[in-house]
Parts: C-alpha cells; structure tokens; sequence
C-alpha cells in the first residue's frame, strides 16, 4: 500500500501545517510516512505546496509527481495538480474559491465549499481541516481519530483553543464526502 | 526514545549538539539555512558558541581556529557555499584537524538552483580542496541516516583528526521523517595532546600547513596517506537490499539510492532478480563489498543526480567484470522510480538469465 496526497493553495492557507498532520498521523497509526515541502520559486507568489506519502513499506521518492489525491485550495492549484493526479485519482477542491471548469473524466472529483464551512465555524482558518476531513473521508486511509489525536499532540501550543473548533471542522469535511454531490 | 517527525536539516543540526557539538559557525544558503537557524536558538540555550560569519570562507576559518583548540566543531553549507570554503578545508586537512561540514547539495554548476542534486561527488570526495588528501564523506538517505551519520562523523573525525563531510542533498534536508534522535551527550571537558589551550605549564603545540623544504612536505604529505590508507582499510561502509539472488545490481547512494529502493521492490514484485547497493562512506567508496558483489552478478547499473560521477568508482572497484551502465538526472530533477525502472527493465533484456520476464509497461500494452 502506498497513498500519495498533494496539499497545495496560497501562503497563509495552513497547507504546510495540514500536511503535517496528516503525517502525523499516519507515523503515530504505525505507517512509514514522508512530507516535503515544495521549496523551490514557486513558493514566492504562485502556489505552496506539499507532499505527504503514507506506505507499509520504505518509502523512496518523497516527491510525488502523479499523486493519488491532490487537495487544491484554490485555482492555481486545481490549474496544477487537476493534469497531475494519477488515474482513479482523487481531486478534493475548495468549491468556494475554485471556479475552474472540470476536463478529466479518469478521476473523481470531490467539491467542498471549505471557506465557506470555515467561516461557519467562525474562523477562516480552519478552512485547511475541512478538507482534510473530505480527503480522509473518501481515501480512508486513516482513521479521523488517528488525524484527531494528531492534531492534540501538535497543534501549537498558542492554537490549543482551536482544537474543538479543528475537529469539528474536520467532521464537516468528512460529512461532505458524504454527499451524494460527490460525484464520480 | 520514541521517533519524532524531524525535518532533514533539523535533525542533522541536533544530532551534532548531542553528539557534543561545541562551536558551529556558518552563513545561510538554502537549502540548509534551517540547520543553521535551528544551531542559533539551541548553541546559545545551551551556552555553547553558534557565530554567523559575514561569509563562507570566514565561517570555515573559523572552523579552522576552533579545531585547532581541540573542540568538537562543525558548519554547513549548500554548494556554492562549499565551494568557497575549499581553501579553508585544505589548510584544516594540511594542519590535520578534526572537523565536520555538512554540504547540503544543490543543483549547480554556478549559482545554480536550490533543487536536490548530487553534482558535487567529485568535489567533496577527491579533494574538497588543494593539495593531496580525501575528506571522510558519508551519504544518509533518509533523515534517520542523516541523523546516525552525523554522530558517526564526530566520532571518525576524532579517531583520524581528519575532516568528515556529511553529504547530503536538498531533499534529505527539507523533508520531513519519523526518526529517533541519539541521547545528548556530555561535552567533552578533556582536550587532545595536540590541542592549542594556552601553554601553561607546558611546552607550546604549533598547528600549521606550512613546510618550506620539499622533503619535509613529503614526509607530511606520507603521514596523511598512511591515515587514508588506515581509513580506507577500515572505515568503508554501504548497504544492501535484495543482493542474496540478485543479476542486476543497482548502485546508488543518499536520494537517488532510496529512490532506486522503489524501483527495486517493484522490478522484485515483478520478478525480477535486482538488488540494490548503497554506499554509506563515498570516500573511502566500498569497493571491498561492491568487488565481491561484482564476482555474481550479472550486471550493474549505477543511479545518481548527477552526470554520472560514482559511477567512475563503481568501475574501479568492479575491474571490467561486468557491464555497468548509468542513468542519472541533472540540475536539481530527482530521477523518479519509474524512470529507473525502465532502465532496469532494459538491461533485464538484455540479460540472458532473465529472459522471459514480461516488463510492467509490457504489460500495461
């Protein structure tokens, strides 16, 4: 077994943090796990991105070309990963901000209006675990409690009072998985 | 200790304060600078010296006096930063002093960019600097490597009195890994014979790479190489997958050796008979290993970010026996398995013995 996930959006997005935790996560469920961050140009304007890869066996390239799920956080992300994505793969997209039109018919698609389920909760900046939320739901490769326990050890300690707010965040995001709108 | 996810350059910068680390000096350049950054919070909570230096060059001289004092002392750098500190390395290695350089690889040559690469194998393994020495250079693969290794290189650059170079890439250095880190270690109170600590009570020690008559300089020059030969002799380290059975050897080492595991497991899943072997120390190369491994296989295929430099030891050291091929990627582009496992594919071809295999992009059609 190997997952590949791609987390990519803007500077400020929790793209980095998100990427953690669901590495984290995965080393804490017993898995060999890598994450890397892009650190190239692209980081000054364009989109951040990261690679996080989970696997029962060693894992050799942390760089992932054609990942099995990206998570695209906003256009010129979907622009960048939406080619990329291996086929049977998985695109989760933040449908609040992203209004690309869809061109693959060998990937399945999952819409989460994350920002705006986010601003619901009360703070923009769970926008990030919403959508890890969608992407475990429909890869379940870790479980949620796996990814909540994550998130308890290492959610800096000056954001503890969002821990709540990060899990019910990431329950929204599952529940989108969900919905019947998630369409293959 | 249990593993932490640990950043590659993090990781590298705390294992050298636990293996006693006691004076870094250094300038930023990525993609090490978090190494650095993480030696300015932890030297100074621990009241140990971190000095960023106005340059490489100034920060390898320094690297030069600490060493003289007998302390455990380190830098890092990134290519071109290495680059300059070469005359500084020379003087250390002419004055015969213990050090540690981490030289986080980047695409080059010149400016170059900030992407992973190997490019530098010939630099820091033939010389690292004028004149006729070989720095102790070893090659993690993961940060786990990144972090044993370190330690290791604190503890042969005291055995030899010789510089170690931690070579590293990018990639090593910016990812993040499940890796556990070694127990601090106490720093060392007691200083070697040789060391400068001020004279009182004692004849002075001179340290120095200056010997004006030639068969003076000879003599010097003969003593490195009877420590090179020793360390040649005892010191060479690799490691190896799939290797009990296997026709095709893979050689590669640091980033492109892990990489090649993937494509080694998956040619293996297909059945086909290939191993891997990774060289730990780059200098001295593992030839001892990789000559016997050469007498059963059938052929040999050596992966790097590179134009194909250790590729020319892994010639030496398999003597004309087999056929070795190479395929490498360049400028800061990481080779992906898939890649190499079209070239193990390939050579699988041509090998009689494994005729018969039907290869995955076979199958795919």
């Amino acid at each position: 077994m190997q997952m590949e996930f791609v987390f990519a959006g803007f500077g400020g997005q929790g793209i980095m943090f998100v990427g953690q935790v669901l590495a984290y996560a995965g080393m804490d469920t017993g898995l060999e796990v890598t994450w890397i961050p892009s650190y190239g140009p692209e980081m000054r304007g364009g989109t951040a991105n990261c690679c996080v890869v989970l696997a029962d066996r060693p894992i050799g390239s942390p760089v992932v070309h054609y990942p099995q799920v990206a998570v695209a956080f906003n256009n010129p992300s979907f622009e960048k990963y939406e080619p990329a994505i291996a086929p049977n793969g998985l695109l989760v997209y933040n449908s609040s901000m992203i209004t690309l039109d869809r061109t693959r018919s060998d990937i399945e698609y999952l819409p989460v209006p994350a920002t705006v389920i986010a601003d619901e909760l009360g703070d923009m900046r769970l926008t990030n675990m919403v959508m890890l939320g969608a992407a475990i739901s429909a890869r379940p490769t870790l479980s949620l409690d796996a990814v909540k326990q994550a998130l308890d050890d290492h959610l800096p300690s000056h954001r503890r009072d969002l821990l709540e707010a990060n899990f019910m965040a990431l329950e929204r995001g599952m529940a989108c998985a969900l919905n019947p709108a998630f369409t293959k | 200790m249990t593993k932490q996810m640990l950043k590659g350059n993090i990781a590298i910068a705390e294992a050298a304060i636990r293996a006693g680390v006691e004076a870094y000096f250094g300038y930023p350049i990525t993609p090490q600078t978090e190494l650095l950054e993480h030696m300015s919070k932890r030297m100074i909570e621990l009241k140990r010296v971190f000095l960023q230096a106005e340059s490489e060059v100034a920060a390898i001289n320094m690297v030069y006096g600490a060493a003289c004092t007998g302390v455990r002392v380190m830098t890092s750098s990134s290519s071109p930063g290495f680059s300059l500190m070469q005359e500084g390395l020379s003087y250390i290695a002419g004055s015969e002093l213990p050090c540690v350089v981490v030289d986080v690889m980047r695409g080059g040559p010149g400016l170059g960019n900030i992407l992973p690469s190997q490019g530098d194998y010939f630099q820091i393994t033939r010389s690292a600097g004028h004149g006729d020495y070989h720095p102790i250079v070893l090659a993690p693969a993961s940060v786990q490597e990144a972090i044993d290794l370190t330690v290791l290189a604190f503890e042969l650059a005291d055995k030899y009195r010789h510089i170690v170079i931690v070579a590293a890439d990018g990639l090593i250095g910016q990812m993040m890994e499940p890796a556990e880190l070694p127990p601090m270690q106490a720093v060392a109170t007691e200083r070697p014979s040789w060391a400068l600590t001020g004279a009182k009570d004692r004849e002075p020690n001179a340290i120095a790479s200056f010997y004006l008559k030639a068969e003076e300089e000879e003599a010097f020059n003969q003593k490195i190489q009877t420590t090179l030969q020793k360390i040649q002799k005892t010191e060479q380290r690799s490691t190896e997958f799939y290797t009990d059975d296997c026709e095709i050897l893979v050689v590669g080492y640091g980033t492109a050796g892990r990489i090649a595991l993937s494509a080694v497991q998956t040619a293996r899943d297909n059945g086909m008979k290939v191993g891997l072997f990774r060289p730990l120390t780059l200098w001295p190369f593992p030839e001892k290993r990789l000559s016997e491994l050469a007498d059963v296989v059938g052929a040999c295929l050596v992966v790097e970010m590179n134009a194909g430099q250790m590729v020319e030891d892994v010639r030496l050291a398999t003597g004309g026996q087999i056929p070795v091929s190479f395929y490498g990627r360049m400028g800061g582009v990481i080779p992906m398995p898939d890649e190499i496992l079209h070239e193990i594919e390939t050579h699988c071809r041509q090998l009689k013995n494994c005729e018969g295999i039907v290869t995955l992009s076979e199958r795919a059609k």
